[in-house]
This record gives structure tokens, sequence and C-alpha cells, in this order.
């Protein structure tokens, strides 16, 4: 029972007592009410066809392949990543590269296992460098960066096979020089373009270097790809 | 409360008078940085006019507090600036006697960025030279079928990366060993000796890019002058770890240290790069590896 003090009438004196009489009943019915299947807000992905699926992702992709082929300052590539363009490019450019050079006895090209262990190996430690000098970009971030910025070499490792076929001499390699390098430049600057807001000011240099090694070793890789001949006959050209 | 007629300035004796009267009192000394007592000087090291040198002085003591599994950890080993980098490059070609390699740029700030991206860039750097030095010796010869041989480039990487890193350790091992023997002023942590020695590569980044001149005499005075910039730099630091030894002793490791430098080079060169002479036509089959036994064999 709450006895009040009229006299001296603290606040809240009231409830440092309370009991429940007896007269008040506590009981009733507790339901939770089922949300019919109409009026759910989310849409489920589970149900609809496999070709909006995977139509979905192929847009996205193709979306951020066209960031990288202009490259502007925007945060598309890295607010909404993903690692099937990077897949999807390493894949391609290891299938490519493979193809050559098929001596079995003499080491010659990279092997797929190669191509793709440089690719994925060599975006993880730049990344990590890019993290351990004070980087603000997360993991996966710079993980699909990079590999987005691979699709200028492989435009040019497919230009560099037709021109391939039309033979292998001086003048041939004289473009596929010309393509190489302008890829190469393509893909530094257009990595650099996403990068480098994310950098320390003073250490820019130092991330953007092993960006450069990385497309340049792959330049290289795609540059002295020739072909396997059946025959040593005259070679005068890589 | 003191009447302001009673704060009058008190004069303070001398400290040896003070001193004199009691033998027991504890004293604190506050000098000048350069009369700290030898002992101390190994951790202290010497106070520089750069103005962030009292930075990295005090910081030296707070890093490598974060356990080893910790990114933060790693992430004091990569604690430099572009400018930094590039000063510590200079000064790893630029020998200055009496410049103390460590003492001068490294300070107590060991880097694992220098040394990593120089031996890969060497890695590299020799395996393309080498490439494109074959193609241009063996240009012309109708046997000669070009290949891109990838597999020295994993070679390449295994030859710098153990000497970057084996051959600091073994030395850290050995001056530890010494300086429990014989007190010695200066001493070196791994980090600093593989920093050393990462930087003391970069000389031979451009001298494999020289080596593509199919020019013999050309390639032995690139490595000449790269092994004496940076085995003067070497010898320069790692001389006063040593000086305090037996003489023969510091003579062994002095030359030890210049003549795995100097292996490193020399290697190098002969296993990636052809001689520039015209080969047997029957060792054709040889000729992508890049064995020196066709020197041997002179067709002239």
């Amino acid at each position: 029972m709450a006895e009040a003090d009229e006299a001296s009438k603290p606040l809240f004196a009231g409830l440092s007592d309370v009991s429940i009489s007896e007269d008040i009943p506590v009981e009733g019915e507790i339901t939770v009410p089922v949300g019919s299947p109409s009026h759910d807000d989310e849409y489920s992905t589970l149900d609809e066809p496999v070709k909006e699926t995977i139509l979905r992702d192929l847009k996205a992709v193709g979306k951020k392949f066209g960031h990288v082929m202009y490259p502007k300052k925007s945060t598309t590539l890295l607010r909404d990543w993903d690692l099937w363009g990077p897949l999807l490019l390493c894949v391609t450019l290891a299938l490519m590269l493979q193809g050559g050079s098929a001596d079995s006895k003499e080491d010659g090209g990279p092997q797929f296992a190669e191509v793709f262990v440089i690719i994925w190996f060599g975006s993880v430690i730049i990344t990590l460098n890019s993290k351990l000098l004070g980087g603000t970009i997360s993991f996966f971030q710079s993980l699909c960066v990079l590999g987005y910025c691979i699709l200028p070499l492989t435009v040019a490792m497919i230009v560099c096979r037709l021109v391939l076929l039309g033979g292998t001499g001086t003048a041939s390699f004289i473009v596929r020089f010309i393509v190489v390098v302008a890829s190469f430049g393509w893909s530094t600057f257009a990595s650099t373009a996403f990068l480098a807001d994310s950098q320390p000011p003073n250490r820019k240099a130092l991330v953007v270097y092993p960006v450069f090694l990385f497309y340049f070793v792959i330049s290289w890789m795609i540059l002295t790809f020739s072909p396997s001949h059946s025959d040593g006959a005259t070679d005068t050209g890589p | 409360m003191a009447a302001v007629g009673d704060l009058q300035f008190q004069e303070f004796d001398d400290a040896e008078n003070l001193l004199a009267a009691n033998r027991d009192a504890t004293t604190i000394s506050i000098g000048d940085p350069n009369e700290k007592p030898t002992n101390q000087r190994r951790s202290l090291g010497n106070w520089s006019r750069n103005a962030d040198s009292d930075k990295t002085e005090l910081l030296a003591g707070q890093r490598k507090s974060a356990a080893f599994w910790t990114f933060e950890y790693y992430q004091a080993f990569f604690d430099v600036d572009t400018y930094q980098v590039l000063d510590r490059i200079k000064g790893s070609v630029l020998p200055l006697p009496g410049k103390n390699f460590v003492r001068l740029y490294i300070r107590s700030n060991p880097d694992l960025y220098g040394p990593l991206w120089i031996c890969t860039t060497l890695v590299f750097a020799i395996a393309i030279s080498g490439n494109i030095s074959n193609f241009l010796v063996h240009l012309g010869q109708p046997q000669y079928h070009y290949m891109p041989e990838f597999r020295k480039v994993t070679i390449a990487a295994t030859a710098i990366y153990s000497y970057a890193w084996l051959v600091p350790l073994a030395l850290w091992g050995f001056l530890m060993w010494r300086n429990s023997k014989v007190m010695n002023i200066v001493s070196y942590s791994f980090l600093e000796i593989v920093c050393v020695y990462g930087y003391s590569l970069f000389i031979y980044i451009p001298a494999a890019i020289l080596w593509i001149i199919p020019i013999e005499w050309v390639r032995w005075i690139t490595i000449l002058v790269a092994m004496c910039l940076s085995g003067s730099v070497l010898v320069i630091t790692f001389w006063p770890a040593v000086r305090d030894d037996h003489r023969r002793i510091a003579i062994a490791t002095i030359s030890a240290v210049l003549i795995l430098h100097a292996l490193l080079a020399v290697g190098c060169k002969a296993y990636f790069f052809d001689a520039p002479q015209i080969e047997v036509p029957g060792l054709s089959g040889s000729i992508a590896s890049g064995n020196r036994t066709v020197t041997a064999v002179k067709t002239h």
C-alpha cells in the first residue's frame, strides 16, 4: 500500500513502495500479427528467373568496365566492388597467354598458373603495401580496382593476337609495341585515378610505384608473347 | 600565508658545495645531451641537426609495442615518406667517408618498403634485361627461336630474396656473437642490417639495364663501378661494428661481405646474360639456358 506522506513529499516518493492490488487483472492475449507475403518490403531474389540474376551481375560488371575505359574520379568502382570482373579478365588473359611457345622441353612463356598467381598474388601484395603505408582503402576494394584496370591490357592482348595472325615480322612488332605501351599507360592512369584519394599525401609515389611495376610486368608478358612454331624457321623478331 | 616581503629569491649554492654538505643526497644531473655516458649512446644515437630527428628519437621507444600478430606491428616498418625513401636510395649509391648509412639515414627507423620493392624490381630488371640481351646477342641466327624464359624469373627471385634475407641474418648473428666476446660501441639491429642490404642492392638495377649492351668489357666495367659504390657503403657501415675486434676477424668479416656482394653480381650476369660470342651451331640447344661453357668454345 502506498503511504502518502504529505508533510515532506519528496519526488517520486510514491514509487518506492509500489504494489499491485489484486483487483487489476493482468492477463490477456499476446498474438503476433503475421504479415501476408504480399506486404513484404524486400524483393526476394530467390524467386526471380536465373536470367535476371545473371544479367544483373553482368550489367554491374559491364558498367564498371565502362568506368575503367573512361576513367574519371568516381567512387562507383569503390562503392560497389565485386571480384567477378577481375576474375573474368584474369582468366581470359591467362588463357590467351598460355597458347604460345609451347616447346615442351624448353621453358617458354608463362603457364596459366603462373599468370594467375602473378596477377592475384601481385594484387594482394600491392594492396597490403598500400594499407601498410596508411591507406584508407579496404582490402577488397583495392583488389577490385587493380583487377578491373587490367581491362586495357586484356584488350591489347586480343589485338596482339590478331596482329600476330598476320605475321611475326618487325612491322607487327612495332604495332604490338605501340598498342601495349598505350594500354599500359591507360591501365596505370586509370588505377591511380581511382586509388589516388585514399592515400596519405606524402606517400603517393610510394603507393603508385608498385602499381606501375605490376602493370609493367603484365605488359612485358603480353609483348613477348610469341606463338609456337612447328619449325625453327627464320625468325627476326619476337 | 606568507607576507610579500618574505618572498625573496633564494640563492642556491653550486652543486658541488651542496653535495659537500651531504654526501649521500640523491642527485639528478640534467646536462648537455652530448655528455651522456657511453653506455647510453647505443640506444640514443647521435643527435643530428635535422628537424625530425627529435621526433623519431622520441617515437623510437614507442614503436613495436603491438604484438607481432597484429597489423599495427607491421605498419611500424612502413613508416616512411617518399622523400625519406629517395634520400636513403641516394645515400646508398654515394658513399661519403665518415658518414655511416645507418646513422645518417636510418636513425632508428628501419623500413621494409625499400628492401622489399628494390629486390622485386631487381628480380624483374635482371630477368627482363637478360631476355632482351639474349635476343640481341642471337639476333639473325637462323636456328635461334626467341622465347620469353619465364622460369628464370623464379630463379632470379629465389637468388635475390635469399641474398637479401639470409646474408643479413648470418651477419647479424655473427655480430651478436662477437658482441658477447668483445664489447662493441656500435651494434645494429637485424632490421637495420636488412635495410642496409636492401638499399645497397639498388645500384644493380641500372647496372642490369646497362648489361643489355652486348659488349663484354662494358658489362665488366659496369659491375666494377656498381661494386665499388655499394661495396664501399657496406664497408663504411660495418667497419665501426667490427673494428674493435681482433684485426684478422674484422678483415675477414669485411671481405666476406664484399665477396658475397660481388658473387651475387657476377653470378647474375653469368646466368642470365649470354656472352656475346658466336656459338658453335651444334650447341644451339643449350643457348636458352645461358651457360658459360659456351664461351670456352670459341669458333674464331
